[in-house]
């Protein structure tokens, strides 16, 4: 069995319409069950990496890869990425205007495991499975009615993307600040439907300004992104540091 | 009556339609009007206001195009509901295929024996609401419609119509030319609703006067035909009483020139009225709505709600009028016209219209042209959605205001089902 399962290799991107790189060469591994949290200033390049992972357009990928159990995503469509096992939770879910949520969670569902070449679930057996896992995250019956994120709450919007989450059992997983624009008692409750998922085997990436996040959600490794690298990689206390210090000494310390 | 300014174009209009059948003298009387009408409002021609996005070269010309048969191994759209079938081949009335003209609370009957009766209700109706919608905007293919049409039916709703009337217009001669007249009569307190699908001709001039009394109710949806190559302008022209309502919805698929008029004329105080549609075109495809609803009675709403999905160099045009003239207090008036452009090549132009002399009403309109929203493609593509079914989806929830202003719920998945199959085979 592939010891890291998700790992990013010296991969740099830039952004298609200006010539910029943003990320400058990221190493970074993941293996089976960890969890990891990466914390960074603005503009490090964090949510550039997850877009980059989950095959957003408007990039250009210059050097290296992103394997995942050895199958290098970069060369996927976003949709094959998200068969192969990557999720991507967003930091600003996007609102979708007349696509039903409960439809866009069984459309998705169904074409992973089409894709995979497994059976489809049907509409009893799916209604079953949503509804079970809608309840623990306290998403009422109501929300799954609605379309996709339109008019939902921004506590709602991130429930709604840890449903998807548990929906869809991806291997790897990368939750793009999705402390931001929660209250604690939100907080609370994605922590408690991230740390539902652990299993041991699911492996997990968390983007973070935060330290408090890392109190709900407790991290194996901490990694400190700064333009376009990881430039520290740590446990735990690490975070703590960033949060009493800043990242300023951090910086400084490694130029 | 001055000088008749000869328009030899309009001239050639009524000479390409034979003489219908002659009928009684009320009827010949409304025909013979509508000539003059047709003489003295021209042919329809690129200058005219309401015809420069819409090239009306091929509804001018002397013979239909010829087009090829679609011959479809599908069940016809509507085909689940139970309903009163009244089927025309190129546009003539087939009795073998058709259901008996009866049904509870319906008098029905062919256009040719209405206009042959010495006294008839629709002499109040036959040519009279097309005259009326000839002012301010000229529509000479109704006038000429009302001129040359020998087919249609006659319907008079007197209470609640339970079964629906459906149209079922077919083809069989790959030229033929069809003029058809339908002339409606719903009651004080009856509700009747009409269904029609088909393409019936190559070339296909269809109108429709319905006359609601007040608290009369009545519902119109309708499929166009998929056929590639046709050409249709269809004409609506509808007058509300009292506490009416009139609601009427268009699909359109494929098509190579649609253009459908309604003009609404809402009279009563108290009244609803809703036109809407949605098309989806690909190629050499132009689709046309002209709509020009008028308030004359206070207390009144109309929605006029339009969306196309045009790809592969289709155009869509979309006029929509508001009128709200002086007393029409409280008016509540709602149109929204949008484009969902697939590609570059295509083009989508609206002009939405209001004019308003009541200074108590809310009237709103909104007209927008866009292409797919990357962002939210990218947001179902990372859940695993391939892109073309994530491309699908965001067509079909595109058309979805339009769809839900049916107000059968059997009927508009039926609807739904059909624009699936259409993106479905568009998509690839």
């Amino acid at each position: 069995m592939e010891e890291k399962m998700f790992e990013i290799k010296n991969l740099k991107a830039s952004l298609e319409d200006e010539d910029k790189q943003i990320l400058k060469g990221m190493d970074l591994k993941i293996n089976p069950g960890e969890v990891h949290a990466i914390m960074g200033p603005n503009g490090s390049g964090k949510s550039t990496m997850s877009y980059v992972a989950a095959g957003k357009g408007g990039y250009v990928v210059d050097e290296g890869e992103v394997l995942l159990d050895g199958a290098n995503l970069l060369d996927m469509e976003p949709d094959e990425r998200a068969a192969a096992g990557l999720f991507l939770a967003f930091q600003y879910p996007v609102e979708i205007p007349g696509v039903g949520n409960m439809t866009f969670l069984r459309t998705a569902v169904n074409a992973q495991r089409k894709m995979r070449g497994e059976e489809e679930l049907n509409a009893a057996e799916f209604l079953k499975l949503v509804r079970a896992k809608a309840k623990s995250l306290k998403i009422d019956a109501d929300m799954l009615k609605r379309p996709v994120n339109v008019g939902f709450s921004g506590g709602e919007k991130k429930r709604n993307e840890i449903l998807q989450m548990a929906m869809l059992e991806p291997k790897m997983c990368i939750l793009d600040e999705t402390d931001s624009g929660l209250d604690v008692d939100a907080m609370k409750l994605v922590s408690e439907g991230v740390n539902a998922l652990r299993d041991g085997k699911r492996s997990f990436l968390v983007i973070t300004h935060y330290q408090r996040l890392l109190d709900h959600i407790k991290p194996d490794v901490v990694h400190i992104m700064a333009d376009g690298k990881i430039i520290k990689t740590g446990g735990p206390e690490l975070a703590l540091e960033v949060e009493h210090n800043g990242y300023a000494d951090l910086m400084t310390e490694v130029a | 009556m001055g000088e008749l300014k000869v328009d030899s174009a309009a001239g050639a209009l009524l000479a390409r339609h034979g003489a219908p059948r002659l009928a009684a003298a009320w009827a010949e009387s409304a025909r013979h009007a509508a000539r003059e009408r047709v003489l003295a409002l021209g042919a329809a021609g690129r200058r005219d206001e309401y015809w420069r996005f819409t090239n009306p070269a091929a509804l001018n010309a002397a013979d239909a195009p010829d087009v090829e048969i679609l011959e479809l191994d599908e069940t016809p759209v509507f085909d689940a509901a139970d309903k009163l079938l009244v089927v025309f081949e190129d546009g003539v009335y087939s009795p073998a295929l058709s259901d008996d003209l009866t049904g509870e609370n319906l008098e029905i009957s062919t256009l040719s024996d209405a206009l042959n009766s010495d006294i008839h209700w629709a002499s109040d109706v036959f040519g009279v609401l097309e005259a009326k919608g000839q002012n301010p905007v000229p529509r000479v293919f109704a006038a000429l419609n009302t001129a040359k049409a020998d087919q249609g039916v006659v319907i008079r709703a007197t209470g609640i119509v339970t079964k629906p009337v459906a149209f079922r217009y077919l083809r069989k001669n790959t030229q033929s030319d069809v003029v058809i007249h339908h002339v409606i009569r719903v009651e004080s307190g009856a509700d009747l609703s009409i269904l029609e699908n088909g393409a019936g001709g190559a070339r296909h001039n269809k109108c429709m006067e319905v006359d609601i009394a007040d608290g009369g109710s009545f519902h119109h949806l309708r499929a166009q035909g998929r056929d590639h190559a046709r050409i249709a302008n269809t004409q609506i022209f509808a007058r509300l009483g009292a506490e009416s309502h009139f609601k009427s919805f268009t699909l359109t698929v494929n098509g190579k020139l649609t253009r459908n008029e309604v003009v609404i004329d809402i009279m009563g105080d108290h009244s609803t009225a809703s036109v809407s549609g949605a098309c989806l075109g690909d190629g050499d495809f132009l689709h046309d709505d002209t709509i020009f609803v008028t308030h004359d009675a206070a207390h009144c709403e109309s929605r006029q709600v339009f969306k196309k999905v045009l790809k592969n160099g289709a155009t869509g045009v979309f006029q929509g009028k508001i009128l709200v003239k002086p007393g029409a207090q409280k008016t509540d008036g709602y149109q929204i016209s949008q484009g969902l452009l697939l590609d570059e090549d295509s083009n989508f132009l609206a002009k939405p219209e209001l004019e308003i002399y009541a200074d108590d009403v809310a009237c709103s309109h909104g007209s927008t042209c866009g292409a797919v929203d990357e962002g939210a493609l990218f947001y179902l593509m990372s859940r695993g959605v391939p892109r073309r079914q994530a491309q699908n989806m965001m067509i079909l929830a595109f058309l979805d205001e339009a769809i839900q202003e049916i107000e059968s719920e059997a009927l508009a998945d039926d609807i739904r089902s059909r624009l699936v199959g259409w993106a479905e085979r568009h998509s690839a």
